[in-house]
């Protein structure tokens, strides 16, 4: 067999594979949030941030990182899938009386936070970045209204050859996206069961490539912890605040002047 | 004076490898305290030859923790409740007048049940015939103090080379996987200089021989750790990882001839 | 019955190499036609096959375990010897043979010890080659300590579980060979009889003891390296399934079986608990370096002790026996393990035995705590504490200890020649199984080193050189169609039949308990004539009713261990009148045998060189006959007879 097919058919090589792909989501996982977490800074920031990432690197290099994600996405759900099925096919029967001794929950219910996390994620990509949730009608209040608004920076609108540029008002888009009280719980139910894959995952990976001991076991086992936790407060922060109403809507996209405007013409 | 108690056992019955297999209870009485589990077993036994009845078949042999042999699933956890601790050597103190005892065979596919509580182990075997030695034919061998071997490596696989090859791992693993066992004897092997020339030799045969058996991958969970007679820990896991990477990366980079 | 031992001429330091030049032996090419037996799979068995399969022979190997891994040699704690002297302390080959063979109360074999001490060396390098993680220092050099009371430091180890690595590393070597298939290994396989082609060994019967099958396989020699018979005493150290089955057979089928009276008391155990015992487990004797021995110097005291109303840390010094310190002042605690076992059992005897059931001392700590600290203590003892206190429930820092004998080791066995090859030609015999290196006693550490030394270094010249001598044109020849292997197969199928047919009442461990007990009774740590005569008495009353009394539950043709341990005891039966006559025929106390009729004024075992410097062996002359005995002298070229004294 050629040594390539021997790894991703061994069981060790798949773990590997789940190993690196779980690293990929995890370091993406992190800077989504710290994108996301710009909303407290205003409409401008965030939707400054949103055009940045549209437009810092060609189309094609966009679509390559998606491309890559989504792949890491698939290679880790199918390392997943196989192992569990070699898994149920090597035990196949239970103990009558089934107990563990040490095993956390999160690391016993990996399988069952990753389904619904890949759920989460389906839905989410429709939701926020395809925009077309089976069922939801845009026009409805509190869903979302990809409206464009000027970019800004500054405080100024930004012209390019003479024509302000245009932007998503991803500002509004989240706000109203969580408007509505069940997709703001299914987001922090899923947060939730995030935080509870990366406490095992993230110290998990370290074992999967061989990097880890009694000692950095306990220590990353607390980073994984802290990890978790930090991901899913910084995730569930957002649809809380725009439930609680914290985080207002702003069809400026952060321009003071145009604020003025509409805040005199509402008085008039 | 020494203290008795009146027991439950329930136990699981299987006549073969093709039989389907249940659990019988028996009651038993005025167990000593000071009995071993086995010889709470060997009473149970004597008890059912008395009635006619064939007596519970086990695996078991030196009775002091060290063979092996003994092998079975006390209430849920392999080797019994006691940490760090082979049936043979767990005693009937931890247990409690009145209780209901559990007991079944390693469950995993590549360990049948062959009667009773006694399982086939052979898959364990294979995996060290595939690659867990370092080839020595006896009379080729330098003078032992020819190759000094720091006393923190000789220690490390001391400690790996504690499995006593029992399977517990692999019966506490929801997956029955074989990890630990594995990451054990590499541990042992590759850590020793007299051991590097058959390092990713031994490392991949010995990997593929046990997804081969029919062993269930590592999930990380550390049950096997837990379920250890000897306390060996995941870090032999991880080891077996991490040279198992390697040898594939050396594997695939290799010159082509 | 022919002792021709073979010892080769010359020197006694150059027969070992005079004689593997001398060996006949077989081309490379021609070794693949021949098919070798190996039964037991433990130090000589494991290794004896492993090494025969690099050579290039055939090899079929069986034991009764799930894997060869698992065989009983595994259990031993203490180390290896060898006459390396990496400690620069005067250790020499010449010194380790003297010291076996005075250690064994001068009833060894010269040559055969000396050679053992010569390989000795080898040994350790072919373990360290093959991977065994003995202890070693931060220079990385190899460490070795003193053992059982040597003068030197010549004991390797690897942690408490030398026995274990020796055997993984020998299990290793074996495993290479099955994957490579020059060993064909057959797991949970009982050996139950041999079968002989005109006077030669050329084969075995055993029985599948997951399917009840018996099976004939035929080879050009075989090897028994299947441990010893401690068991016939129902509690010892040894593991539950080790028996005398295999070597018995042998001797029924004209094997000599030398010495069985030499049987190993180990002082250190842990005390019966009671009738439902089923095992007695060993400590180390390190644990004497540092413990006190004592027992109650008043009755009364001790039943107060043993009914739980006295703590025997109450116990005033002076109302304490240091039985040992007082009748040893030079060696105190530290007596061999004969002395010492035989004291306890004095003590205990005279009514002042502690532990529930009277049969117990105190290995007490509370003065070397007081001395040096409760730490510097469990640094040397603590992993031997926790196994006392998880066999037990007793803490021993705070409750002394409780010790008292048990059988440990056999040093008699089949009797072999230099080439340890027995009576049987083509039949070798390794390991504890044979009679050959330890005399009347077995030093510490000695007994790994011997089932090495037989497996790694002398069968393999030794069986190589039979093979050799047997002409190519003999490889192969006989088959198991041969007409004697239906006939011995017939044999053992009606012998199973027999115990299966029986329907008595009485379960076969039931029959072990009550033989154990005659043979610990009146054949245990001390014999007399009377003991003797009366418990060969016993067992052939016992054997009778054994053989009209027993129920084995189950069926034939399955696992079944009631018929194991059935078959077993039948043989345990048998070979334990043996034992008794051979220990009725030795008027005279040595080593591990000691007959009350001959000590010295203050109790010491007195030995008479005169009329027993010889080897015993017993010869089957058939059912209720009484066997033959033949003897071997003993010849000491190299070393003076002297009695041993540790006043």
């Amino acid at each position: 067999m050629c040594s390539l097919c021997s790894f991703f058919k061994s069981t060790i090589g798949r773990k590997i594979l789940m190993a690196l792909t779980g690293l990929v989501l995890v370091l993406f996982v992190m800077g989504h949030m710290l994108g996301n977490l710009q909303i407290f800074l205003g409409a401008e920031v965030i939707n400054a941030y949103a055009y940045k990432l549209h437009h810092l690197l060609p189309a094609a290099a966009l679509w390559g990182i998606r491309i890559f994600l989504l792949g890491s996405i698939a290679v880790h759900i199918w390392a997943a899938v196989t192992l569990t099925l070699d898994n149920r096919k090597a035990r196949p029967d239970r103990y009558d009386d089934d107990k563990m001794v040490q095993a956390s929950y999160s690391s016993r219910t990996m399988r069952m936070s990753g389904i619904i996390l890949l759920a989460f994620i389906v839905f989410h990509i429709a939701h926020f970045t395809a925009r077309n949730v089976p069922g939801m009608q845009y026009e409805e209040a509190g869903v979302i209204e990809p409206t464009m608004v000027p970019l800004v920076k500054h405080g100024e609108v930004v012209v390019k050859n003479g024509h302000p540029v245009d932007t998503f008002n991803v500002n509004d888009m989240m706000v109203d996206g969580f408007q509505v009280w069940w997709v703001s719980v299914f987001y922090i139910v899923a947060t939730g069961l995030l935080c509870m894959h990366l406490t095992h995952g993230v110290s998990s990976m370290f074992q999967s490539v061989g990097l880890r001991n009694a000692l950095w076991r306990k220590r990353l086992d607390r980073v994984a912890l802290v990890y978790g936790w930090v991901v899913f407060l910084g995730f569930a922060v957002i649809p809380l605040s725009a439930l609680t109403g914290i985080l207002k809507k702003d069809p400026t996209g952060g321009l003071p002047v145009a604020a003025a405007e509409i805040t005199e013409t509402l008085h008039k | 004076m020494e203290k008795t108690m009146n027991l439950t056992i329930r136990v699981w019955r299987q006549k073969n490898r093709l039989d389907v297999g249940k659990f019988a209870e028996y009651k038993l009485a005025n167990i000593s305290e000071d009995s071993s589990f086995l010889e709470m077993l060997d009473i149970l036994s004597e008890q059912l030859v008395a009635d006619g009845h064939e007596p519970v078949a086990f695996d078991h042999d030196c009775r002091e923790g060290i063979c092996g042999m003994c092998s079975m699933t006390i209430n849920g956890i392999p080797h019994g409740p006691e940490s760090g601790t082979t049936a043979c050597q767990l005693h009937m103190r931890h247990f409690h007048d009145g209780q209901t005892i559990t007991i079944e065979p390693w469950r995993a596919k590549p360990f049948p049940v062959i009667k009773d509580l006694v399982v086939d182990r052979t898959p364990l075997d294979k995996i060290i015939q595939a690659g867990g030695f370092i080839t020595a034919r006896a009379g080729s061998a330098v003078d032992a103090n020819a190759m000094p071997i720091a006393k923190g490596i000789a220690d490390y696989a001391m400690d790996a080379a504690a499995c006593i090859g029992c399977g517990a791992c692999v019966a506490a693993c929801p997956n029955a996987s074989a990890m630990l066992f594995t990451g054990a004897k590499v541990a042992h092997m590759n850590s020793l200089p007299q051991g590097k020339a058959e390092k990713d030799r031994r490392t991949l045969a010995m990997v593929t021989t046990m997804d081969g058996e029919g062993f269930g991958g590592c999930t990380n969970i550390g049950e096997c750790e837990a379920a250890c007679p000897k306390s060996i820990p995941l870090d032999m896991i991880a080891h077996l990882n991490r040279d198992y990477a390697v040898a594939q990366m050396k594997n695939f980079f290799k010159p082509v001839a | 019955m022919n002792l021709d031992s073979k010892i080769p001429e010359g020197p006694l330091a150059q027969k070992w190499t005079s004689h593997k030049f001398n060996m006949k032996l077989v081309n490379p090419a021609n070794r693949r036609k021949y098919n070798v037996i190996v039964v037991g799979s433990g130090l000589a068995g494991g290794a004896a096959a492993a090494s025969l399969a690099e050579q290039g022979y055939n090899v079929s190997c069986f034991c009764y375990q799930d894997s060869p891994r698992r065989a009983h040699s595994i259990a031993a704690q203490g180390g290896i010897n060898a006459s390396k002297n990496y400690q620069n302390d005067g250790d020499s080959v010449h010194r380790l043979f003297y010291d076996t063979v005075k250690g064994g109360d001068y009833r060894a074999r010269e040559a055969n010890v000396y050679r053992l001490a010569e390989v000795s060396s080898d040994i350790i390098d072919q373990c360290v080659a093959n991977g065994v993680p003995f202890a070693r220092e931060y220079g990385g050099y190899l460490a070795n300590r003193s053992f059982g009371g040597a003068q030197v430091s010549r004991t390797f180890y690897a942690r408490g579980q030398t026995g274990q690595q020796l055997l993984l590393g020998a299990y290793s070597a074996l495993s290479k060979q099955i994957g490579l298939g020059k060993v064909k290994m057959y797991n949970r396989h009982e050996m139950l009889d041999v079968v002989k082609v005109d006077g030669h060994a050329k084969g075995v019967i055993v029985r599948n003891m997951v399917t009840g099958e018996i099976s004939r396989h035929a080879g050009d020699a075989v090897v028994i390296a299947t441990g010893g018979y401690g068991n016939v005493f129902f509690l010892s150290t040894n593991a539950q399934g080790c028996n005398v089955t295999a070597a018995h057979r042998a001797y029924r089928r004209g094997a000599g079986m030398a010495n069985p009276c030499y049987t190993q008391i180990h002082p250190t155990c842990i005390p019966v608990h009671g009738d439902q015992q089923s095992k007695l487990t060993l400590m180390s004797e390190s644990l004497r370096n540092d413990g006190r021995v004592w027992a109650p110097k008043d009755k009364e005291t001790a039943k107060k002790i043993r009914e739980g109303k006295l703590d025997p840390n109450a116990v005033p010094d002076e109302e304490r026996d240091y039985y040992l310190e007082r009748k040893y002042p030079s060696f105190g605690n530290l007596a061999p393990r004969d002395i010492s076992s035989r004291a306890a059992k004095e003590a205990c005897d005279d009514g002042r035995g502690v532990a529930t059931t009277g049969l117990g001392v105190f290995l007490d700590f509370r003065d070397a705590i007081k001395r040096d600290g409760q730490k510097a203590i469990e640094e040397r003892y603590g992993n031997l504490f926790e196994m006392y206190q998880c066999i037990t429930g007793d803490n021993p820092y705070e409750t002394p200890m409780m010790i008292f004998p048990a059988v440990h080791y056999t040093m008699g066995g089949l009797w072999v020649d230099y080439n340890l090859q027995s009576t049987i030609p083509g039949m070798f015999v390794g390991g504890e199984a044979n009679f050959s290196d330890h005399g009347a006693n077995r030093l510490g550490a000695s007994a790994l080193m011997q089932g090495l030394a037989d497996g790694y270094f002398v069968l393999p010249y030794t069986v190589g050189n039979y093979l050799g001598e047997q002409g190519v044109a003999a490889a192969g020849k006989v088959t198991a169609d041969h007409p004697a292997f239906a006939e011995v197969e017939a044999d053992v199928k009606s012998r199973i039949d027999k115990l299966m047919s029986i329907g008595g009442t009485e379960s076969p461990r039931s029959f072990h308990k009550r033989l154990g007990n005659i043979m610990w009774e009146k054949c245990g740590m001390s014999r007399t004539k009377e003991s003797l005569t009366a418990a060969i008495e016993e067992i052939q009353a016992l054997r009778k009713e054994f053989w009209s009394n027993l129920k084995v539950v189950g069926d034939a043709d399955s696992l079944n261990p009631e018929l194991e341990r059935a078959g077993r005891v039948a043989d345990f039966m048998e070979f334990g009148e043996i034992l008794c006559r051979d220990a009725l025929m030795r008027e005279e106390s040595c080593g591990g045998h000691f007959r009350a009729e001959h000590q010295t004024d203050d109790g010491e075992a007195k030995r008479d060189d005169d009329n027993f410097a010889f080897v015993g062996v017993w010869e089957y002359k058939g059912d209720d006959v009484a066997p033959a005995l033949h003897k071997e002298p003993l010849v000491y070229e190299n070393i003076k007879l002297a009695t041993r004294s540790y006043k």
